[in-house]
């Protein structure tokens, strides 16, 4: 689709129209906030420092703060915050359900189309928001607190910051599914715990039953929606260069690969256009 | 004239019911038409279905002759259903303005529609602190923002206390007055045949009559009669050629016509017959007496 100027006014009209939706409500806008608020919390993992007499640690120092790492290690936790706008989204979509809204706004004139993508480009602009909060906030701490300043060096690794975009994008299109299958939020996100569950399930059976042998199990439970997403960006704890170096003292060579691929990149955009095709079709086969 | 809605052969199902029963009818600009029918009997869902909120099983419906798809269409149309739907944590004002970002049309006119309702001094307060009758007047008004070519109205006074039906029935004729076209859905009879020029009656999803409120009245007129011998007034009456049936009803009797028939020249004919009356009345069915008729069997 190209963005010829009609379709960025359809696009804007509909962001005005869901943005008035979700920051008239007291609830959203709180939790909207507060999560920019904890994950600009994130800098303060800066200032964690233990004095134990011989031993000092002084997390900013150990190197989490280094660039290329620092795009890693900012985006891994950043993702856990995610649920927060993960209620809210589930939210906007199951309190047009419960208000009756959905049905007034199809019979004001707005085409089922037209909701679905307003609300999928309400999930692209929290992703949106969120990534750049993210890149400006590991860009200023890296630069306070990496060893390395190069130009080369601070802007290696911004796959990352690509990943975690993909990866909110991803998850909140899950949930925005949820919140039209389900249609009300507390069952909607309870689904989503369940389905988290019975994927570690899966998971489970695939590595230790079925093919207890080789990576053929990684190798399919990596097609699983929330194990798609998760492994876009895998944990960064045991890359830091002095829990490394602990493991190579005690005999453990790490080769685990900490990259981001873009083939985890496709199934989870696979999985954002199945998620999105999903909720329009419910919604044109659904009687209101 | 200019047609602006037509259903032709509608149908819906639900599973086994059988919801709407091969439906057409066509809406002409300026009329108030209403929509009768017990509950149950396909009124909501054949305005869902061109309302766009509920798929048809088979059949067409075009607005506008066609020349838009639905959706757009919807956006010359006022419609409220059943309950009014806001956000509840948004103003009356706030809300309206959100409807005009939908139907694409500035917030010029949120304040004259608030006033036509008489929400203006309230126009602050949230939806939720609404009385059910504000809220329905709210969504009357937002119905209203885009001066649309038809209202649809699906049963605008249920659950209303009296003065709350009288607010939005006083409301209703304003509108109609002005020459907006009107569809109206009720099983409130009189309410139909106080505001409406056009009705069409649907039972169990089957279209029983459609055509104008006063055709429907007026078709059988009838009279009443009572005489002192009531055996002889009744032979008497089966004679005249014009007449069809005579029905027994307490000390009256009930002249139902096969062919027009003025009251003086019956008069006369029974006076010819040495029968004097001491009662005689012609009446007209009122739109509940036929619509009972039309729904019984």
């Amino acid at each position: 689709m190209s963005i010829t100027s009609p379709n960025l006014i359809l696009m804007k009209r509909l962001l005005a129209i869901e943005l008035q939706k979700i920051w008239k409500n007291r609830a959203s806008k709180v939790l909207t906030l507060s999560y920019f608020v904890l994950l600009s919390f994130i800098a303060l993992i800066a200032s964690i420092k233990f004095d134990l007499g011989i031993f000092k640690f002084h997390l900013a120092e150990m190197g989490i703060f280094n660039f290329p790492f620092i795009w890693h290690f900012n985006t891994y936790v950043a993702a856990i915050l995610k649920l927060f706008l993960a209620i809210v989204i589930v939210s906007m979509m199951a309190n047009e359900y419960s208000y009756g809204t959905l049905k007034q706004n199809l019979i004001d004139g707005m085409s089922k189309k037209e909701f679905i993508l307003s609300k999928f480009l309400t999930v692209v602009l929290f992703a949106a928001v969120s990534t750049v909060f993210v890149f400006v906030m590991s860009l200023i701490l890296g630069l306070c607190f990496s060893s390395y300043n190069e130009i080369s060096i601070v802007f290696s690794g911004l796959e990352y910051i690509l990943a975690y975009f993909i990866k909110l994008v991803g998850f909140f299109s899950f949930c925005l599914f949820l919140g039209i299958l389900v249609k009300r939020s507390a069952f909607a996100l309870g689904f989503l715990m369940v389905w988290n569950i019975l994927e570690g399930i899966a998971k489970g059976i695939l590595s230790f039953k079925l093919f207890p042998e080789g990576n053929i199990a990684s190798n399919i439970s990596r097609f699983l929606p929330l194990e798609a997403m998760s492994n876009l960006i895998v944990e960064p704890i045991t890359r830091l260069s002095a829990i490394e170096s602990i493991g190579t003292q005690m005999g453990i060579e790490n080769t685990k690969d900490y990259g981001v691929h873009w083939y985890s990149i496709l199934i989870v955009i696979t999985w954002t256009v199945i998620f999105m095709l999903m909720s329009y079709k419910l919604l044109e086969k659904r009687d209101l | 004239m200019e047609t602006i809605l037509s259903i032709t052969n509608l149908n819906k199902r639900f599973g086994s019911v059988h919801a709407v029963k091969n439906v057409s009818l066509e809406i002409q600009k300026g009329n108030v038409y209403g929509i009768l029918g017990p509950n149950g009997s396909g009124k909501s869902t054949t305005l869902g279905i061109v309302l766009n909120v509920v798929n048809k099983t088979s059949g067409d419906y075009s607005w506008f002759g066609g020349t838009m798809q639905t959706h757009e269409a919807l956006r010359k149309v006022g419609a409220i259903i059943e309950r009014p739907n806001f956000y509840p944590y948004m103003t009356a004002r706030e809300n309206l303005e959100l409807v005009c970002k939908i139907k694409n049309i500035n917030t010029a006119k949120v304040h004259e529609k608030l006033e036509l309702v008489g929400l203006l001094e309230r126009e602050n307060s949230k939806f939720s602190t609404f009385s059910l009758g504000m809220k329905q007047r709210l969504a009357i008004a937002s119905a209203l923002l885009n001066d649309p070519e038809i209202l649809i109205l699906d049963e605008p006074t249920n659950g209303l206390d009296p003065q709350g039906i009288h607010q939005i029935r006083d409301i209703i004729k304003q509108i109609a007055a002005q020459g907006t076209t009107i569809l109206l859905a009720s099983h409130l009879l009189d309410e139909v045949e106080k505001v409406c020029t056009h009705v069409l009656v649907l039972r169990k999803g089957e279209i029983l009559y459609s055509g104008r409120v006063n055709e429907m009245t007026s078709n059988e007129g009838f009279f009443e009669l009572e005489s002192d011998d009531k055996r002889v007034l009744k032979s008497v009456l089966l004679q005249h050629p014009s007449i069809d049936k005579v029905i027994d009803e307490n000390s009256k009797v009930l002249v139902y016509l096969k062919s027009p028939l003025q009251a003086s020249e019956l008069n006369r004919y029974l006076f010819e017959k040495n029968i004097v009356l001491n009662h005689l009345v012609k009446r007209k069915n009122s739109l509940e007496e036929q619509f009972l008729e039309l729904t019984k069997k």
